[in-house]
């Protein structure tokens, strides 16, 4: 048995100083929703295929289930619960619930922050540009024509602001 | 899924990176962007003891070009390279770098991982054998430079000694009248390519081709140099009748296995459909054309 000295993991989410020590096998998902009960991020297939534990790590999205927590000591780390702001939904989140870009939900914390992610390289994207940024994230339910309405709504509605 | 209980360090430097890996023995492994160690610690395929985190060690994800070589730190991420200048300057980079898995593995994973790894099915392998390539190896005696083509030397199998570390990657920077491209197929975004090829062709003038680099990628245990196809290009006029030959060869010097993601004959037939299309997209990029290319999956 290799000494499984527990690690120190100090990150901020969603602007809040957070910290818990923890094995270093331990995954940034589990970290975030075990550890500091953040449990918007869902684990779907655990194997980094899914994207349902997307969350932004340092102004980029990357798969919680394929991080270790000591891997983002120090990190800047966005998850679902840090978008709405004051009781009042960030403009994607208020384009896939207008759209219905979502049946079941599962997905969706994961497509949220990939259209952060999209909009921010691209604020208008093309069909080919929204089809190759959430690539990364499967939905079983909708077959995505409302996920694509959203993200087309969601950008016009950020460009205004 | 949990890995098996490991311990972790943080190396601050190089030379600390390569002092752990000495106090630490075989069982340790260094870790960078993880995209292909950690799933594989989760599915207990790989059960290192310890882990060397080389992610805080700063200079080792710069991009720089000098004196014709582009030198990669071996923590750049695919999605740097996808974003850099250094994809405009040779093509084949920003092909292969845009288009390995999908957005969240582009932006967590790296190339020095990737080539240390050196799955039979990563794309740095195939692309960058298709330019003059080094990988740059520091150790307790220091670096030593080893061309690419001596570093990969089985499936999963490279020249790193256990004490030794990637630190960067050196590209040559193609002469003029050279364009490349890098294509693969691949059934979803997330997933390794079922077939791909890379493509380097330096032009002598519109129609005669001086010199070309063809290589094949997951359609063996390591990347394959396509000499033979090569051959029926070099110094050749880029006709139809010799682009089939170079294709043909290719088909010929393939040696797939059938798995998950397709029997030996259709990957044998996919990897030459891909080679004859990367040599029409790199003879076009050598005349100055700007040609999207990459990979290609269902739904994009």
């Amino acid at each position: 048995m290799p000494d499984v000295k527990k690690i120190l993991v100090r990150v901020r989410v969603n602007g809040a100083p957070r910290e818990a020590e923890v094995e270093p096998r331990t995954l940034l998902v589990e970290f975030l929703r075990e550890h500091l009960n953040l449990t918007g991020t869902h684990i779907g297939c655990d194997t980094s295929y899914c994207g349902a534990c997307t969350v932004i790590v340092n102004g980029r999205t990357v798969k919680a289930c394929t991080l270790f927590a000591p891997m983002a000591d120090g990190a800047e780390i966005t998850t679902v619960e840090g978008l709405a702001k004051d009781g009042q939904l960030h403009p994607v989140q208020e384009a896939f619930a207008e759209c219905h870009g979502l049946q079941c939900g599962y997905c969706t914390p994961g497509l949220l922050l990939s259209t952060l992610q999209l909009l921010k390289k691209y604020p208008r994207p093309t069909d080919s540009q929204i089809r190759k940024g959430i690539a990364g994230n499967t939905c079983r339910c909708t077959g995505y024509q409302n996920i694509f309405k959203s993200i087309r709504m969601a950008a016009s509605e950020m460009e205004k602001h | 899924m949990y890995a098996a209980p490991f311990s972790y360090h943080r190396a601050a430097s190089l030379q600390e990176a390569v002092k752990l890996l000495q106090e630490l023995g075989e069982e340790a492994r260094v870790i960078a962007g993880g995209q292909s160690l950690i799933p594989l610690m989760k599915m207990r395929m790989a059960r290192p003891a310890a882990l060397i985190d080389i992610n805080f060690i700063s200079g080792l994800s710069d991009i720089q070009t000098s004196k014709g070589e582009l030198r990669i730190g071996a923590t750049v991420r695919h999605a740097d390279l996808e974003n850099s200048s250094a994809g405009t300057t040779i093509p084949i980079v920003h092909d292969c770098a845009a288009g390995i898995a999908d957005v969240q593995v582009r932006n967590q994973g790296t190339i020095g991982g990737s080539l240390a790894e050196a799955d039979p099915s990563g794309d740095w392998g195939t692309a960058l054998l298709a330019l003059e390539s080094s990988v740059i190896c520091a150790g307790p005696d220091g670096q030593r430079t080893v061309p690419l083509e001596d570093f990969i030397k089985d499936a999963y199998t490279t020249v790193l000694a256990h004490n030794e570390v990637v630190t960067a990657i050196q590209v040559k920077i193609p002469p003029k009248h050279s364009g490349g491209a890098h294509l693969a197929f691949k059934r979803s975004a997330p997933v390794y390519p079922t077939a791909s090829a890379s493509v380097q062709l330096t032009m002598e003038d519109h129609h005669m081709c001086k010199d070309a680099r063809i290589v094949l990628g997951c359609v063996g245990l390591t990347a394959i140099r396509a000499k033979e196809a090569e051959k029926a290009l070099q110094g050749k006029a880029l006709e139809e009748k010799n682009v089939r030959a170079a294709a043909d060869a290719a088909r010929a010097a393939a040696e797939p296995q059938s798995d998950m993601r397709g029997s030996a004959d259709y990957k044998r037939l996919l990897v030459g459909t891909l080679v004859k299309r990367a040599i029409g997209i790199a003879a076009r990029r050598a005349r100055g054309e700007s040609v999207p290319a990459g990979h290609e999956y269902a739904g994009r």
